[in-house]
C-alpha cells in the first residue's frame, strides 16, 4: 500500500502570537516550530498500515526548507520517504491542497493522510480540498481506521455528538482526529536513518490564494475582571452580578 | 456578479438547528447590506415539511433537495448540492455553520468551485461592496479579515450570530440532483448516535467547564463531578474540560475546550479549577463573560475573567448552584 502523509509545521501550542510588522502575518520571532497536533497522528496511522499490510509511507509538506527538520521527525518515527514543497509564502488551504494536489498527482497513492485540522490555520479544509482537486472520496476527522481488502473501514465524529462508522474503497483520503492512536516517538534507529535520509525537494509552485488575508490583529483586550470574594458566599453576590451587571443570565 | 447569499441551513433533530438557523440570519443581514437576495437551501429525505418555515427566519426563497441520497450525511452529497445551487442562483456569498458537518462539505465545495473557504467566522461585513469575513486563527490568538476574488465559500461559527427575526413568506423552489445514492463513495454503514440530548461544547450558550483541580471522578473526585453536571443542568449549560482533565481519561475528547480542542464563544463561560494555561485560555477567550472558580488567587485565569471567586470547588460550586436556582425562580 502507498501511503501519503501530509504534514504542517506550525508554531507550538504555547507561542504568543503577535501580528508581524506588515499587519498581515504573524511575527516569528521567538517562537519555536512542531509538526501540528493532529499530523502526528495521521503519521503514526500511516505507519502502522505499512507496518501492518506492507508498502510505503511517504511524508510531504510544503513550507520554508526549515520543514526538513519536522520531515526528518517523521522518517525517525518510521516513514520511509519525505518530499518537500519549498515556499516561504504564507498560503491559505486552497493554495496549500492545489499544490500539494500537483505533486500526489506524479506520486503513486492509495491512501492520503492528514490532520483533521492544523493549529495554526485551522481551516479544517486542506484534506478535503485535495480529494476534491484529485477526484478522490474523503472520509474527515476519523478516530478508527482499519483497512482490509483495498477498503477502508472508518469511524468519525460527525454533527450532534454521533459517530458515524464509514466504508470506502482506496484510493481515499483520510484527516485524522486525537483517538486514533497514540504517536510514537522515534527510537535510535529511526534517528540514525532520518541522518542519511535525503528529502526530495522541489519548487512548490502554489497558485494565488483563495481567500486573501486583509490584515490580522490580537484579539480585542478583555476589560479587567474583578474578584467578586471568597469561598461559597460569594455565589450570591456573582450570580447577582451575572443578572444585573452582565445580564447572561 | 449577482448579489445573491446561499445559505445552507443544517437540520439536527429532524428540524432546521439553532446554528443553522444563526447562519441564515447572517446571510439575511449580509444579502440585505449588498442588496441582494438570502437563499436558504436545505436537504435531507424528508425536509420539505419545513422550507415554509425557514421565512420567518429570514429566507426570501427557500431551495429544497429532498431524496433518498441526503437522507445521511454525506460529503459527496452535499459539495455536489452546494457546488450545484452556488452556480445555479451565482451566489457572492456562500455560507453554512461551523459544525462538522459544515466544515467537512464546505472545503470541497469550495475547492470544485476553485475557491477558498474562510472557516469558522465570527463576523461579516460589506467593505467598500466587497465582503470581509473575520475569523479567529491559533484558537483565537488573533484574528485576520479575509476576503475572497470571486465567490466568499465561508463557515460561520454557531451562537455569534443572531437569528433574524424580520420574517418573508418564503418562495419554494424543489431543486433536483442527477446524482444518486450508489454515486456517494464513502458509505455511512452505521451511525452511533452520541447521548442523546448532550448538548456539545461547541454550540452551547453556556459552558461550565472543570479542570485538574475538580480531581479524579472514579475515586476523591466524584462529588466534584456530580456538582459541576449539577450546576450545568441547573443553567442549561454544556460540560466542558481542560486538556488535563481529558488526557487524565475523565472526560470524552469532544468536551475538551482549547487550542488543540474546541475553540468556543459561549455567552458565559465558567471555569472550575482550571489553571488558564495558554492552550485552555485561546480556546475560551471568544467568550462574552467569563466566571472563575480557583483556590489560587495567583491562578492565570483570573488575568482574563470578568468576575472570579477565590474558593474551593467543593464548596463554591455546590452554593453557586443553589444560587442560580434562587434566581432563576425569582
Ligand atoms: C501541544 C499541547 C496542546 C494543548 N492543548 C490544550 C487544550 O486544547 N486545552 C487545554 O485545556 N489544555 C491544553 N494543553 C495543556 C495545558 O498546557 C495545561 O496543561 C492544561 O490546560 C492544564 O489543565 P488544568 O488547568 O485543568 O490543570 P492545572 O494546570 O493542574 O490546574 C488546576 C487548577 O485547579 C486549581 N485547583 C486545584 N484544586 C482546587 C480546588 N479544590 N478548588 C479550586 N481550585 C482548585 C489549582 O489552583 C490550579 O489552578 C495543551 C498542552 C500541549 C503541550
Ligand atoms: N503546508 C502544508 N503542507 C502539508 N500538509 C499541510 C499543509 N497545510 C496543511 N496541511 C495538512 O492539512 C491539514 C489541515 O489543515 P488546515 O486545512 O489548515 O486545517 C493539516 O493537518 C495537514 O495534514
Amino acid at each position: 500500500m502507498e501511503i501519503i502523509v501530509c504534514i504542517r509545521r506550525a508554531p507550538t501550542t504555547d507561542a504568543r502570537i503577535k501580528p508581524a510588522a506588515d499587519g498581515k502575518n504573524y511575527d516569528p520571532a521567538g517562537i519555536n516550530f512542531d509538526i501540528s497536533e493532529y499530523d502526528k497522528f495521521a503519521l503514526e496511522a500511516g505507519i502502522e498500515l505499512k507496518e501492518k499490510h506492507g508498502g510505503k509511507a511517504t511524508v510531504l509538506s510544503l513550507g520554508p526548507s526549515a520543514v526538513s527538520k519536522e520531515l526528518r521527525t517523521a522518517i525517525a518515527m518510521g516513514c520511509d520517504a519525505a518530499s518537500l514543497l519549498v515556499s516561504d509564502g504564507n498560503h491559505d488551504s486552497w493554495a496549500v491542497a492545489s499544490a500539494l494536489a500537483a505533486k500526489i498527482k506524479t506520486m503513486p497513492h492509495d491512501l492520503l493522510l492528514f490532520g483533521w485540522n492544523s493549529v495554526d490555520s485551522q481551516s479544517s479544509a486542506t484534506g478535503q480540498m485535495v480529494a476534491e482537486l484529485l477526484g478522490l472520496a474523503c472520509v474527515s476527522v476519523a478516530v478508527a481506521l482499519e483497512v482490509k481488502d483495498g477498503v477502508a473501514h472508518v469511524e468519525r465524529l460527525a454533527s450532534g455528538g454521533n459517530r458515524e462508522r464509514v466504508v470506502v474503497k482506496l484510493p481515499a483520503v483520510i484527516t485524522c482526529q486525537k483517538g486514533l492512536n497514540k504517536p510514537r516517538q522515534p527510537n535510535m534507529k529511526g534517528l540514525m536513518n532520518a541522518k542519511k535520509t535525503v528529502i526530495d525537494e522541489s519548487p512548490a509552485n502554489a497558485p494565488a490564494d483563495g481567500v486573501t488575508v486583509l490584515r490580522m490583529d490580537p484579539p480585542p483586550p478583555r476589560p479587567a475582571g474583578k474578584i467578586v470574594g471568597k469561598g461559597p458566599e460569594a455565589a450570591k453576590a456573582l450570580v447577582g452580578l451575572l443578572r444585573n451587571e452582565a445580564k447572561v443570565i | 456578479m449577482s448579489k445573491n447569499v446561499l445559505v445552507y441551513v443544517e437540520f439536527a433533530d429532524d428540524k432546521p438547528s439553532k446554528a443553522g438557523l444563526q447562519a441564515l440570519g447572517a446571510g439575511c443581514r449580509l444579502a440585505r447590506q449588498l442588496g441582494g437576495e438570502a437563499i436558504a437551501l436545505i436537504a435531507g429525505a424528508d425536509v420539505a415539511g419545513h422550507a415554509a418555515g425557514l421565512g420567518a427566519f429570514g429566507a426570501s426563497k427557500v431551495q429544497v433537495a429532498q431524496g433518498e441520497q441526503f437522507r445521511v450525511y454525506s460529503q459527496d452529497g452535499l459539495s455536489r448540492l452546494l457546488a450545484q445551487q452556488a452556480d445555479a442562483v451565482q451566489a457572492v456569498a456562500v455560507l453554512t455553520s461551523a459544525t462538522p458537518a459544515g466544515k467537512d462539505f464546505m472545503a470541497r465545495a469550495a475547492a470544485s468551485r476553485k475557491c477558498g473557504l474562510a472557516s469558522d467566522c465570527t463576523n461579516l461585513e460589506v467593505e467598500g461592496g466587497k465582503i470581509v469575513a473575520t475569523r479567529p486563527v491559533f484558537a483565537g490568538k488573533a484574528l485576520v479579515k479575509v476576503a475572497a476574488p470571486g465567490t466568499l465559500w465561508a463557515t460561520l461559527r454557531p451562537n455569534v450570530f443572531a437569528v433574524e427575526t424580520a420574517g418573508f413568506t418564503a418562495g419554494i423552489e424543489p431543486v433536483s440532483v442527477t446524482f444518486g445514492v450508489g454515486d456517494l463513495r464513502a458509505v455511512v454503514r452505521e451511525i452511533v448516535a452520541g447521548a442523546k440530548g448532550k448538548l456539545d461544547v461547541a454550540e452551547a450558550e453556556i459552558i461550565v467547564s472543570g479542570g485538574r483541580g475538580l480531581k479524579d471522578p472514579a475515586g476523591e473526585g466524584k462529588q466534584n463531578w456530580d456538582n459541576l453536571e449539577k450546576l450545568a443542568a441547573t443553567i442549561g449549560a454544556a460540560v466542558g474540560a481542560s486538556r488535563a482533565v481529558v488526557d487524565a481519561g475523565w472526560r470524552p475528547h469532544g468536551d475538551q475546550v482549547g487550542q488543540t480542542g474546541k475553540t468556543v464563544s459561549p455567552k458565559l463561560y465558567i471555569a472550575c479549577a482550571i489553571s488558564g494555561a495558554i492552550q485552555h485560555l485561546a480556546g475560551m477567550s471568544g467568550s462574552k463573560v467569563i466566571v472563575a472558580i480557583n483556590k489560587d488567587e495567583t491562578a492565570p485565569i483570573f488575568k482574563i475573567a470578568d468576575y472570579g471567586i477565590v474558593g474551593n470547588v467543593e464548596d463554591v460550586v455546590p452554593a453557586l448552584t443553589a444560587a442560580f436556582a434562587e434566581a432563576l425562580k425569582a
